[in-house]
């Protein structure tokens, strides 16, 4: 991906394409700020005073700069509380992802004269892929099980994520059959060779799993809503919906909108997404080479 | 001759054992989580009592709950806005990301293209409900920076999320902003496949930059498009449940109310399980064909097996 193009290199560059290059990176920076400068104008917006965002001044840099909206969100329980479900989500959930990810993708990456009821569990796997059934289904099967209103409500029924499956199986699939045959002469069981071969030789693949997984914990907020009983269980996001969303909603389809959206609730509001968001924005770019590879390897393979 | 085979047999069941252990968990889970659910889209035929269990002595109505269902006035507005949402959604999110592959590959400086491609995935990162609380804030037609925006170059205010005419196109374009810099990752993988001599013999030949995107980049990706638009035909009646709970209100129903918004309504908050369901397997039903389908075709035309 990282690989330079040679031909522009070699040959001398023309006034066109020096105008192209100009229009291109002009363009590509404009996408790029596109991207970020939403999140510069909430953390502008969260570290300025309520007049002058009020008065609409503030665009991309804190106006009368000040950190009480934190100070705020730093003394509220509740923020901290769903944190410490989302942060006890991400734990549980990954750990059963990754685990359960890689002991479904290693048999399902041996080939069918190696372990010859593959295709009947492939199929199996795959079918969830085709069918789903629906919101209200699975809603009971959760309630069957007396699931509602415990941590593992969020983090069972998303054990195996197929996708991340596929990709893990990809992955091992590309391992040489040598290395497995020379453990078996060894003398090696399946499970040594899965944990102490196949996994140590899979650090990119796994870290992949890793954010995917992570990023899912940590994003959703639906099934915190329709799982938990109350909204003291409920996992940052699914609390950060109730005060975001369902205040700003109410605020616009009242008639004096304006006036209901008191200010003050405005920064607040900005300086929780803001907090929300860190732990993300901090993991994701140091992953970047490994999820490229393994989006590529999960979804274009030969 | 027989007592060899079942040796055979034997020795087979004894080698793929762990295989059989191992893949265990995750039968079970998959089938809890997902085959069950599977089959509880029964309740779309019951009277569903939801006191008397999943798989409880419901009575059976046949098809009443979809007969009612298709003459609830909301329903055939959420069918056409799904369509025509997760049609625009699945244009753009092939067109959007190619163009941009291409572009980003055009760009000589690694560190550049590396910093912008940081950049444009971020969005794909964060929650639908962070974004949304973003879009709120910026498309807020009093005090988001865009309609101030607007009203400096003296144009007038415009109510992206609530007004109907402007709905649609503004939960197209903001699902296309959140994702179009990841979707670019497998396009440039495809361009990085491009054998390179290809590009020099064409620079021989004096073709300039434009024609080698058009008659080398491009077709050298036209694999991977034709996989990708394949794939994407299964979403045919995903609108996008995430996003749209997040944006929507009532008064854009009408043109922003879709299938997962519906069923969550009529069935989770009024509590009208059986017509909520039936929804749901209409939509199922609809979409397992349709993915069926781009599956079929994918490994017809590429070999493309998912497993």
């Amino acid at each position: 991906m990282a690989k330079k193009e040679p031909q522009t290199n070699k040959i001398k560059m023309s006034a066109a394409d020096k105008v192209f290059h100009v229009c291109n990176t002009v363009f590509l920076i404009l996408l790029a700020l596109i991207c970020i400068l939403p999140i510069i104008n909430i953390l502008a917006i969260s570290l300025s005073s309520n007049a002058s965002v009020t008065a609409g001044l503030v665009t991309l840099w804190p106006i009368d700069f000040t950190i009480n909206s934190y100070k705020y969100v730093a003394i509220r329980p509740d923020f901290w509380r769903s944190m410490g479900v989302s942060l006890l989500r991400c734990a549980l959930g990954v750990t059963i992802n990754v685990f359960m990810c890689v002991i479904t993708a290693y048999p399902l990456s041996k080939s069918t004269h190696r372990f010859k009821a593959r295709t009947a569990y492939a199929w199996f796997f795959f079918l969830t892929m085709l069918l789903n059934g629906g919101l209200i289904p699975w809603f009971m099967t959760i309630k069957s099980l007396k699931l509602l209103g415990t941590i593992w409500a969020l983090v069972l029924p998303g054990a195996v994520p197929v996708f991340s499956v596929v990709l893990m199986l990809n992955f091992f699939r590309g391992i040489p059959e040598e290395l497995e045959e020379a453990a078996v002469m060894d003398g090696a069981g399946q499970w040594t060779i899965m944990s102490k071969i196949y996994v140590p030789l899979s650090k990119a693949s796994m870290a992949t799993i890793c954010l995917f997984s992570i990023v899912y914990h940590w994003n959703s907020w639906f099934d915190g809503i329709i799982l938990m009983n109350r909204p003291t269980q409920y996992p940052l996001q699914s609390y950060l919906h109730t005060i975001v969303i369902q205040s700003s909603l109410t605020a616009v389809n009242s008639i004096d909108w304006e006036t209901l959206v008191s200010v003050s609730d405005r920064t607040i509001k900005c300086s929780q997404i803001f907090l929300s968001i860190i732990p993300i924005m901090l993991v994701y770019p140091f992953l970047q080479k490994y999820f490229v590879k393994g989006m590529v390897l999960g979804s274009v393979k030969g | 001759m027989k007592k060899e085979k079942m040796q055979r047999r034997q020795a087979r069941l004894k080698k793929e054992l762990p295989f059989h252990i191992m893949l265990l968990p995750g039968v079970i889970m998959t089938f809890i989580f997902s085959y069950v659910p599977m089959a509880g889209m029964v309740i779309a035929f019951q009277k569903f009592i939801p006191a008397k269990g999943l798989f409880g002595e419901q009575k059976w109505i046949g098809f009443e709950n979809f007969i009612y269902l298709f003459n609830m006035p909301g329903a055939l507005t959420a069918l056409r806005n799904t369509i025509s949402i997760a049609f625009w959604k699945i244009i753009l999110s092939l067109v959007v990301p190619i163009v941009v592959a291409i572009l980003l590959n055009e760009v000589r400086s690694s560190k550049f293209r590396r910093t912008v491609q940081t950049a444009i995935y971020l969005p794909y990162f964060m929650s639908w409900v962070i974004f949304s609380g973003v879009l709120l804030d910026i498309l807020s037609p009093s005090s988001g920076i865009v309609n101030r925006f607007l009203n400096m170059l003296g144009m007038n205010s415009i109510f992206f999320l609530g007004d109907n005419r402007y709905f649609q196109s503004t939960i197209i374009w903001t699902d296309i902003w959140k994702g179009f810099g990841f979707g670019t990752i497998v396009y440039l993988a495809a361009i990085t496949g491009i054998d390179q001599s290809l590009y020099e013999a064409a620079t021989m030949d004096g073709a300039g930059r434009f024609r080698k995107m058009w008659h080398i980049t491009l077709p050298g990706m036209r694999m991977i498009i034709v996989l990708m638009a394949v794939l994407s035909l299964g979403n045919i009646l995903n609108a996008g449940f995430d996003q749209i709970w997040n944006l929507i209100s009532p008064q854009v129903y009408e043109t922003g109310d879709v299938i997962d918004t519906f069923i969550y309504r009529i069935g989770m908050i009024d509590a009208q399980f059986g017509p909520a369901t039936a929804m749901g397997v209409f939509k199922s039903a609809v979409s397992c064909f349709f993915i069926s389908v781009s599956y079929y075709l994918a490994y017809k035309l590429f070999d493309y097996r998912v497993f």
